[in-house]
């Protein structure tokens, strides 16, 4: 990258009387501008863009650890995950998870920052902090609070048994279906409090005019929402849908911690199965990046969906 | 009084949110002072086993130096990310042209990349240069973060730049107006940017797992994903190791909620 060698010349273009060269004040300012810039532009160049490439390339090279050549054919990587049962059933198990959390968790988050926008609410800092509160610890701290408190002996099951609502302890993370319902749940607290900061944040941006404009007219607080609302918090419901979508296609923490993938990897999401290929056992680091690959398709084929609605609805 | 009583379930609902929020956090802390009994007997009172459950967290794990090889990457990525990120978002916005706006297009594109993409590559990279196990392996791929520019470019938005012209006629030089005007002047937003990336780094699992093979340079997650590797569980110690873990990004948290919320109200527009 040599941003630095290009000088800023807009200024010429677009002056149509006498031409205006820059001043040499005005071209040290702009040089200024480059190297201010300099630092953050090589470090996302060397730590993002080129490993991507990187491993664009990779994924068409296969062999152990670090003797690695060119595949034949050069799609091999490629073709041996359309028979890997593993990988395919962990593509699901992850669609599955952003399918069921994201939806439910961005709905409840827009919820509860209305409740709290409303100026006549009591207790507002409380409320705030406690749904909050869940976002300040780390993913593998819950996850091994969740494990704990979803044992077969553990808290869900004593309280669910003392008020008789199942008849026997549920193995909660030895059966697939329950298991991903406990990392869903696991999910849901989490991050519902994280994205409710943001709603919040943006329904401070709304004029409240707007607001009372639509309280005259008749509208009812539901109507109110839904068309004055929701439109002007339309950015920041994007930037949430696309920071949720990519986070869960990325999602390892509660996997690889919660459920350790398991029972018989049905839990497993996309990023843990890459992790066991690449650095556990015997490493792949060609098929490893040939996965990566599928995730880094996926995350920019929504996100481009996700921008394209949430352009169209103006 | 009827639209005091149509105000019950609204006050019902957020209870009930805020219990189901607050609970698991609550059960952590009573847990790490109880038996490992008294855990899976879900007790929900504070008990008297904390020193017992230290004793034997510290016996086979070094949480001493967990919690240093977590403190030095944090705080060493949050004072990089800062200055990086903060003087890329001022440049882009205070210099603009149509080629820097065309360059942070591109750096923008970069928040689209996922980790799981450029990870095998950066491990490569590392261990070519002898780093597997350094702290500095560990910072670099996470201090420049287009998030964090966009922050820092929105807010230079909303500082006058009337205050950056008289500053240059008093003779200021351009770092300079940065440094003495814009830094002091956004205090909020560098707290909002300073919690979002401590709290990130200090949480941040997967890399520093995949590049700190020895586990002499664990980190706080790594040393409690790691404890339950066992037959035996001591639920007692995990459940004081996972408190330690979280306590600093908790007290953080309060100290800097009310900066952390200001901050962010200007990220979207």
């Amino acid at each position: 990258m040599t941003p630095v060698v290009v000088p800023d010349r807009t200024p010429k273009k677009k002056s149509k009387g006498p031409k205006i060269k820059p001043s040499p004040a005005a071209r040290r300012r702009s040089l200024t501008g480059w190297a201010f810039l300099l630092p953050a532009a090589v470090l996302i160049g060397i730590m993002m863009f080129w490993p991507m490439f990187q491993a664009l390339i990779l994924s068409f090279k296969t062999g152990r650890g670090s003797a690695l050549d060119f595949a034949d054919p050069l799609w091999f990587n490629y073709e041996r995950m359309l028979s890997d049962e593993i990988f395919k059933m962990t593509v699901g198990t992850t669609l599955l998870y952003l399918a069921i959390q994201v939806p439910l968790m961005l709905v409840t988050a827009l919820v509860l920052a209305n409740i709290l926008n409303n100026p006549r609410l009591k207790f507002k800092g409380f409320w705030r902090t406690a749904i909050f509160l869940p976002a300040a610890i780390s993913l593998v701290s819950y996850s091994l609070v969740f494990r704990t408190i979803f044992a077969t002996d553990g808290l869900v099951n004593d309280w669910l048994l003392a008020l008789h609502l199942i008849d026997g302890p549920v193995n909660w993370l030895g059966n697939t279906d329950t298991a991903r319902m406990v990392i869903i749940l696991g999910l849901l607290w989490r991050w519902t409090g994280y994205n409710m900061i943001f709603y919040l944040a943006g329904l401070q941006n709304i004029d409240p005019t707007t607001l009372e404009a639509a309280k005259m007219d008749g509208a009812g607080p539901i109507r109110t929402f839904f068309s004055v609302t929701v439109p002007q918090l339309k950015p920041m419901i994007l930037l949430t849908v696309i920071m949720s979508t990519n986070g869960t296609l990325q999602l390892f923490d509660e996997s690889f911690n919660l459920t350790r993938g398991g029972p018989a990897n049905t839990t497993m999401t996309m990023s843990h199965y890459l992790y066991e290929v690449s650095f556990v056992n015997n490493p792949n680091f060609g098929y490893g990046a040939a996965l990566s690959y599928v995730i880094l398709v996926m995350v920019a084929i929504l996100a481009a969906i996700q921008m394209k609605v949430g352009d169209k609805r103006d | 009084m009827t639209s005091k009583l149509r105000e019950v379930p609204k006050y019902a609902f957020l209870s009930i949110v805020a219990l189901l929020s607050v609970g698991p956090l609550y059960f952590m802390v009573v847990s790490a002072t109880n038996t490992s009994q008294d855990v899976l007997a879900s007790s929900m009172l504070p008990g008297t086993n904390l020193l017992a459950n230290w004793q034997s967290l510290t016996e086979f794990q070094d949480v001493g130096a967990a919690m240093y090889h977590s403190t030095v990457n944090a705080v060493l990525t949050t004072v990089l990310a800062l200055v990086v990120s903060s003087i890329a978002g001022y440049g882009f916005e205070v210099y603009h042209s149509p080629n820097k706006d065309r360059l942070m297009w591109v750096l923008m594109l970069a928040m689209m990349i996922p980790f799981a993409a450029t990870m095998i590559p950066l491990f490569q990279l590392f261990a070519d240069l002898g780093m597997v196990n350094s702290a500095f392996a560990v910072v670099l791929p996470v201090i420049a973060t287009p998030l964090l520019i966009l922050l820092f470019r929105q807010s230079a938005r909303s500082f006058p730049h009337e205050i950056i012209e008289a500053a240059r006629m008093d003779g200021l030089k351009e770092f300079s107006i940065f440094w003495k005007m814009f830094v002091p002047t956004m205090r909020p937003t560098y707290a909002a940017a300073a919690v979002i990336t401590f709290m990130a780094a200090w949480n941040n699992f997967l890399w520093p797992k995949v590049i700190l093979v020895n586990s002499d340079y664990q980190t706080m997650p790594m040393l409690i994903s790691n404890f339950t590797g066992g037959y035996v569980i001591d639920y007692g110690a995990l459940m004081l190791a996972v408190l330690i873990a979280s306590l600093p990004t908790i007290v953080i948290f309060f100290v800097l909620q009310r900066s952390f919320v200001a901050g962010f109200t200007g990220v979207v527009k």
